[in-house]
């Protein structure tokens, strides 16, 4: 039982670095979007790992339930700004969109 | 008399005097306000005026019928029918004891039916029956333990003559004002005595002011002769006073006119502090201000002063203390008896005198009556005869039960040297306003002799004739002035007699009346009555006391002088050649608004004391006559003064009369030399006494030697204090300030520097740190995921860490 909550940890843990290296590193916005995903997920695997095999019971589901939830959400407004910082600048460059610069 | 109907009068009488009392005071708030209401161009506000005190002359001749009515008419019945025959039977004590009880109340009826009175029994009733006095109160101000201060009313015959006489005289100059004010009837009055730059002074008329002021003077003197008590008469009288200051500054833009408004303040003042201590001594010892109290149930537990200072038959009761001073007993509520010194009553009385002395124009306060001439001449009218003046004589006539003998001593000699003082300083006036004011102020110390000698009725009888008289004579001099276009110089003036003859003839008859020229038992007028009885008690006084015959002396020659002074200006302004062409030739005759008063007035000055002491006005004066006067008084220590009896008088009535016409025919003839037909020269006279015509043209230099003594001295004590001021308190003052100010210095520097400096350095070093940190704000959005990566490693390592 230990050995499959480490195997799922240690899965989780893959996913969230490939998902933070994916973010700093993309500067499509589509790709640093899938980044979040990516570590989203890897919490939504915690989540849903330490429910199975430990006495937290169904609150650990429940929860990555909102996550999803909170990511669809996300992903929408998310994909809104890039439509829009796209049409006013006709790239999706993250790096471009430094305005807020101090 | 019954009960019953006294009550009734006496309602009817308050109803009638209060009508009569506060419609000038209405009449004050409506004209005060009329030039907002109205314009300048219409004389609304006069006829208001005129209508007020009008009614109110109307209302005070009803309760004078009614009163006379209650009283069976007795006042107007001679009363030396009675006197003389028992004058025969018991000899004078008697005559004074019965007459004293025809002035007390029905309570000594049962005392009066043990003499052998030899009047019918139907005469004597209507003796007992007659009330004396009604009094009451409208309203209670206020109650501080035993003394209570209230709007009360007391009235009695005198008062109601008072009310008549005012009104009638305040009526008939109200009227003459209609006529001389009406220059002030526009929106552009051009005042010829006061100068602005180039030319004269503009303003708007002030007609309906000057009768607010008229309607309110005649309320406070109204007020005045209708008080009930001490503390309202103060009230009054100190109204009296501002209206004479509003009207005798009148034309306040004349520097001449708010100086003597000042002047005439200023000098009532002195003796209203005199008045004042009096009214402390009395409410101190006596613990109420009420004059009396006429009826009998309430005397017995609320006694005015006149009944606690003496008994019923009108005598002080005194006492030796253990330590030999003089004590006078007073008779309190229950018949309680205490004692105050005698000084402080003598001191009481010199007091209130004080004040008589300040508001009559008496020495030594006379300086400021000559000016009070700057007010439009109505307004003289009104003060010199009917109201400002007649107060004081009124309550030294008023107060009369208060004044010790010595007191009254005072007064006489106050009143005889005023009298002597005033005349010859009247000679050698020549505006035609101020020989009347110098007459006015001799007339007053006539009044005030005769009251002081015991002549009660005769001071009285000379205040209502000498107002006729006077107020006549004033609004002649008006009319003359008006007619000369407000020429008052009387050596310009002459022959004015065909161009104003009813001026002039009216003037006449007053000039005869104040003269007291007369055909014993054939015509006299007014003032020969009068003036005759203030020197038949001066003389019956002087024959008592041997020690004052200055007191006969003074008036005597006082009468000589005034017929010489009044004579000279009738003949100086009326009668020979004009003096000055320009304006004889511009003068004529009043309208008949003006003329009309003259000659009503002119009708009462010669026949108001018709009869003398037989006649109406004497009986009504008598009736209020103070318990106890009629039938004088006998050595009284420590002064051992008489005062003289009616008796006593009689006797020496008709010498006196004798000398008085006698020189008062004199003082005529004289004055007919010199100014009628000119056979003397008066330049002649002046010139060989120049020194004394000086003097007098100075006015016995009074108004140096109160310079000297009060103006000046106050001068340099002013300028001393003056010097304290500037040189230790302003020092002080500015050392204070210039140490403040350098501390104030300091503390703003050390704030400039320290403080500021502090807090600028907190706030730059804030700013720089902020803006050095807004460098981490790249915008990079990679760059921060890392950092967020970063930090979050490094938070967990940390916790990591820390956790062994």
């Amino acid at each position: 039982m230990g050995s499959e909550l480490n195997f799922c940890i240690f899965i989780s843990a893959v996913l969230f670095v490939a998902g933070v290296v994916c973010m700093a590193t993309k500067r499509n916005a589509i790709g640093v979007l899938m980044g979040v995903e990516l570590v989203l997920n890897a919490a939504n695997l915690n989540f849903v790992a330490f429910a199975n095999y430990t006495a937290l019971g169904l609150d650990g589901q429940v929860i990555a339930l909102f996550v999803i939830v909170l990511a669809a959400a996300e992903a929408a407004v998310a994909l809104a700004i890039a439509l829009n910082f796209y049409n006013n600048q006709l790239t999706i460059d993250v790096d471009r969109a430094n305005d807020l610069q101090g | 008399m019954d009960p019953e109907i006294y009550k009734q009068t006496g309602d009817w009488l308050k109803c009638l005097l209060t009508i009569a009392w506060l419609l000038p005071l209405a009449g004050f708030v409506a004209e005060i306000f009329a030039g907002y209401w109205s314009t300048r161009l219409k004389k609304t506000a006069a006829y208001l005026a005129v209508g007020c005190i009008g009614t109110g002359f109307v209302c005070s001749l009803l309760a004078s019928i009614i009163w006379l009515n209650a009283t069976n008419w007795h006042p107007l019945k001679p009363h030396h029918a009675a006197h003389d025959e028992v004058a025969h039977g018991d000899g004078e004590n008697a005559a004074g004891e019965h007459h004293e009880s025809g002035h007390a109340e029905e309570k000594h009826a049962a005392a009066d039916h043990d003499h052998p009175v030899a009047t019918d029994e139907k005469d004597a009733e209507a003796e007992h029956d007659r009330p004396t006095a009604v009094s009451g109160t409208y309203y209670q101000i206020a109650h501080f333990g035993k003394l209570k201060l209230d709007i009360g009313y007391y009235i009695d015959s005198l008062t109601l003559v008072m009310f008549t006489m005012v009104t009638l005289i305040a009526t008939c100059i109200h009227v003459f004002a209609i006529g001389y004010m009406s220059d002030e009837l526009t929106e552009d009055y051009e005042d010829h005595f006061v100068h602005v730059g180039q030319g004269h002074l503009h303003r708007p008329g002030r007609f309906y002011r000057f009768f607010a002021f008229l309607s309110l003077f005649c309320f406070s003197m109204l007020g005045l002769v209708i008080a009930g008590n001490v503390f309202m008469v103060f009230v009054f009288w100190e109204l009296v006073g501002i209206c004479s200051y509003l009207l005798i500054g009148f034309y306040v833009e004349r520097k001449s006119a708010s100086t003597a408004a000042n002047k005439a303040f200023i000098v009532n003042r002195v003796g209203d502090f005199g008045f004042l201590i009096g009214l402390m001594i009395l409410w101190t010892s006596f613990g109420t201000f009420t004059f009396t109290q006429p009826d009998e149930a309430l005397a017995k537990t609320d006694p005015g002063l006149f009944q606690m200072l003496r008994d019923d038959q009108g005598q002080i009761t005194t006492q030796m203390a253990p330590d030999e001073s003089k004590l006078v007993v007073l008779h309190g509520a229950g018949g309680e008896e205490s004692t105050i010194p005698y000084y402080l009553m003598v001191a009481a009385g010199i007091g209130i005198f004080c004040g008589c002395v300040g508001k009559s124009a008496q020495f030594p306060l006379q300086t400021w009556l000559p000016d009070a001439m700057e007010g439009p001449t109505p307004v003289s009218a009104l003060v010199h005869s009917a109201t400002m003046v007649a107060a004081g004589v009124y309550l030294v006539g008023r107060f009369y039960p208060m004044f010790m003998p010595e007191v009254l001593l005072t007064i006489a000699y106050i009143g005889g040297i005023t009298l002597f003082m005033a005349a010859t300083i009247a000679i050698v006036a020549t505006d035609i306003k101020r020989v009347l004011a110098y007459s006015t102020i001799s007339q007053l110390g006539y009044m005030m002799l005769g009251l002081g000698v015991g002549g009660w009725a005769a001071g009285l009888l000379h205040l209502i004739t000498h107002a006729f008289f006077k107020s006549l004579m004033f609004l002649c001099s008006g009319s003359v002035i008006h007619g000369c276009h407000h020429e008052q110089e009387m050596p310009k003036m002459g022959g004015l007699r065909k161009k104003m003859p009813i001026t002039a003839y009216t003037m006449l008859i007053g000039v005869i009346a104040i003269t007291g020229l007369a055909i014993p038992g054939v015509l006299a007028f007014s003032g020969y009555h009068s003036k005759d009885a203030i020197l038949a008690t001066s003389l019956a006084y002087a024959r008592l006391n041997g020690s004052h015959p200055l007191l006969f002396f003074l008036p005597l020659a006082g009468a000589g002088i005034t017929a010489f002074y009044m004579f000279r200006l009738w003949f100086y302004t009326f009668a020979g050649q004009p003096r000055d062409e320009h304006v004889h030739d511009h003068a004529h005759e009043s309208p008949w608004v003006m003329t009309a008063p003259l000659l009503i007035l002119s009708v009462f000055a010669a026949f108001v004391a018709v009869g003398g002491e037989e006649g109406p006005l004497w009986s009504m004066l008598v009736h209020s006559e103070p318990v106890g006067v009629a039938n004088g008084t006998e050595a009284i220590p420590p002064g051992n003064i008489n005062l003289p009896s009616h008796a006593h008088v009689g006797e020496v009535h008709a010498e006196a009369g004798r000398y008085a016409l006698s020189i008062a025919v004199m003082g005529g003839v004289l004055a007919y030399l010199f100014y009628g037909i000119r056979v003397l020269n008066p330049s002649d006279v002046k010139r060989q006494l120049s020194g004394v015509h000086e003097f007098l043209v100075e006015k016995w230099r009074f108004d140096e030697l109160y310079d000297v003594m009060f103006v000046r001295p106050v001068h340099i004590v002013s300028s001393w204090i003056s010097a304290f001021d500037r040189v230790v308190i302003d020092g002080f003052l500015h050392g204070t300030a210039k140490v403040t100010m350098d501390v104030s210095e300091i503390d703003r520097r050390f704030d400039e520097t320290v403080i500021d400096g502090i807090v600028n350095w907190v706030g730059q070093k804030t700013f720089a740190i902020g803006r050095s940190l807004s460098v981490v704000q790249t915008g990079q959005l990679r760059q921060y995921v890392v950092f967020i990566a970063g930090g979050l490693f490094g938070v967990l390592m940390l916790v990591y860490l820390l956790s062994f």
